[in-house]
């Protein structure tokens, strides 16, 4: 088997089951019940924080590809930059269900227009009153043009540099969540404290490696210099 | 045959030559970096995770039942294994199965309680000498935590208005503070400075002395569980959770109201009353709703927690948007 085709039937399947490794463990867990006492916010939880992992695990691909030279990483960059998505889906999901929809008061039944005006109401209503929430959903709101523009074509039709310029929007995204992550906590912000240093840590990579390339000499200097 | 131009690299692509030179330190910090944020990331983050139920302790004698409890027949009481693995006590931690895990080490035998202040019988007294003379009753309250969760329980206690009449209060005597224990040998989760420790709470004098105020000493009809705040604790069941604060060993009767521990921690977030109030949200969530733990659909959380009728009138012409 060539290389390539080694790690398309080999890598990116083990790669794609390990990623959803999470859900399973989480709807394993609520089935079973090895979450607490208070599984919906269990599940809302533990969706957001996956959603931060995945883009910590997307954003180390490049410093990673950089520092140890191992140029394959990047066939795994879409993928896991789309369980970022996918994680983060299945989070405001989980927040719309759980905590709007099921606070709702259903006056005249469940299925009815009523309900779903009152259900987006509620949700609208709670990204518009509440800081932590409109942070939250902008992060997911800018992450849907990524995961859109994620495929070959829409990468072709955009044009290299033009996709690159768009798809650092990822590093608003993490800044973001870590914000709102930060925001919701009531006392103890040492988890969120950890996922800012990580976050920037993978952005101060790229800084300075911007730098560092931006401010090399023209030439390194052979000899000396000519006089002028 | 393709041939690649020779000057094709714009000089900003080329290396500082220092930095070439360096580059295998570079390298192995920069590496270092990445796998020092992965290890951060693997070793102080967790899953979430059932916690452990509290074993069952010593059954307690002659409880009695009381006209202040809820009607279990309309609000069933949360099971032990949800009252006993769903804990904010961050003396052990700040994950709410952590002190289900770690309340163990709480040594509740012998125990005593400091009682000081403006009162005349100032002394120790030891957890036998509270409960001398005092008649246990089931108090099936309603549980509200500023988190928006809400458990129905069923306490084992007194009021606390019998035991302040043993300490003779004066009439200097406005408000009670009272102390949790605060031992980093026992509490290992007092080793992060998320709060200022001891932990303290305070209530004005007629909210202490007010008949659903209690000393709480078990929990379904046997001792109180480490993780519920063993052995001896004070609920107050129109006020958010965290006011009735648990492992007491000291009560103070004192002039000035008291800066209870979330006060201190976020004065705009958290007052010295939080009597539970859907019309007033917390800044930065919604107090409208509750989940009930065991639900899915939410509730409406009411005035007071639902005892509005009883507790009401002692807040008359208070302004309850001001004195959240």
């Amino acid at each position: 088997m060539s290389s390539a085709s080694f790690v398309k039937l080999v890598w990116k399947p083990l790669v794609f089951a390990s990623g959803l490794g999470p859900l399973a463990w989480l709807v394993w867990a609520a089935l079973t019940g090895h979450l607490s006492p208070n599984p919906l916010s269990d599940l809302t939880n533990e969706t957001g924080t996956w959603t931060l992992r995945f883009l910590c695990i997307t954003l180390a691909v490049t410093p990673l590809r950089r520092l140890t030279g191992w140029s394959w990483t990047i066939k795994f960059r879409r993928m896991l930059g789309l369980f970022a998505f996918f994680y983060g889906t299945l989070h405001f999901l989980t927040y719309a269900i759980f905590d709007r929809f099921a606070g709702l008061d259903f006056t005249d039944g469940f299925v009815t227009w009523g309900t779903a005006r009152g259900f987006a109401m509620s949700v609208a209503e709670d990204i518009y009153k509440r800081p932590f929430i409109t942070i939250g959903f902008t992060a997911f709101t800018l992450m849907v043009p990524l995961a859109v523009t994620s495929t070959a074509g829409m990468k072709r039709r955009l044009g290299g540099k033009k996709w690159q310029w768009l798809h650092r929007l990822i590093y608003v995204c993490a800044v973001l969540g870590v914000v709102h992550y930060w925001w919701l906590v009531k006392a103890d912000v040492s988890r969120p404290q950890i996922y800012a240093l990580v976050v920037g840590l993978l952005l101060a990579f790229r800084v300075y490696w911007s730098r560092v390339r931006a401010v090399a000499p023209a030439r390194p200097p052979v000899r000396a210099t000519v006089r002028s | 045959m393709l041939i690649k131009k020779a000057s094709d690299i714009r000089s900003s692509e080329i290396t500082d030559r220092k930095l070439y030179f360096d580059r295998r330190a570079f390298l192995r910090t920069a590496t270092g970096a990445v796998a020092a944020g992965a290890g951060i990331l693997a070793g102080a983050d967790k899953l979430a995770a059932a916690g452990v139920p509290a074993p069952h302790g010593r059954k307690l004698d002659s409880v009695k039942p009381s006209k202040l409890s809820v009607d279990v027949e309309r609000e069933k009481p949360n099971t032990w294994d949800q009252i006993t693995t769903y804990n904010n006590y961050y003396e052990f931690g700040t994950d709410k199965e952590a002190p289900s895990m770690l309340a163990s080490r709480l040594k509740t035998e012998p125990w005593t309680v400091v009682v000081e202040g403006e009162c005349n019988k100032k002394g120790t007294y030891t957890f036998d000498d509270i409960l001398k003379g005092m008649t246990l009753e089931d108090r099936i309250y309603r549980h509200r935590c500023v988190e928006a969760w809400s458990m129905i329980i069923p306490w084992v206690g007194f009021s606390l208005s019998d035991f302040i009449k043993r300490c003779e209060p004066t009439s200097k005597a406005k408000f009670m503070e009272f102390y949790t224990l605060y031992d980093s040998s026992q509490m290992p989760g007092v080793r992060m400075p998320v709060l200022r420790w001891p932990y303290i709470e305070g209530l004005r004098m007629d909210e202490a002395m007010h008949p659903l105020t209690i000393l709480a000493v078990g929990l379904y009809g046997e001792v109180m569980p480490k993780q519920d705040g063993a052995p001896i604790r004070i609920v107050v069941p129109w006020k958010y959770g965290f006011k009735s604060a648990k492992s007491i060993v000291r009560i103070r009767f004192v002039e000035k109201q008291p800066v209870n521990s979330w006060q201190d921690q976020a004065a705009n977030e958290y007052g010295f009353y939080s009597n539970v109030n859907p019309t007033v949200d917390h800044p930065r969530w919604s107090q409208a709703t509750e989940r009930r733990i065991g639900e899915f659909l939410k509730r409406r959380t009411l005035m007071f927690n639902g005892y509005a009728d009883q507790v009401q009138g002692m807040y008359a012409g208070l302004d309850l948007k001001k004195n959240y």
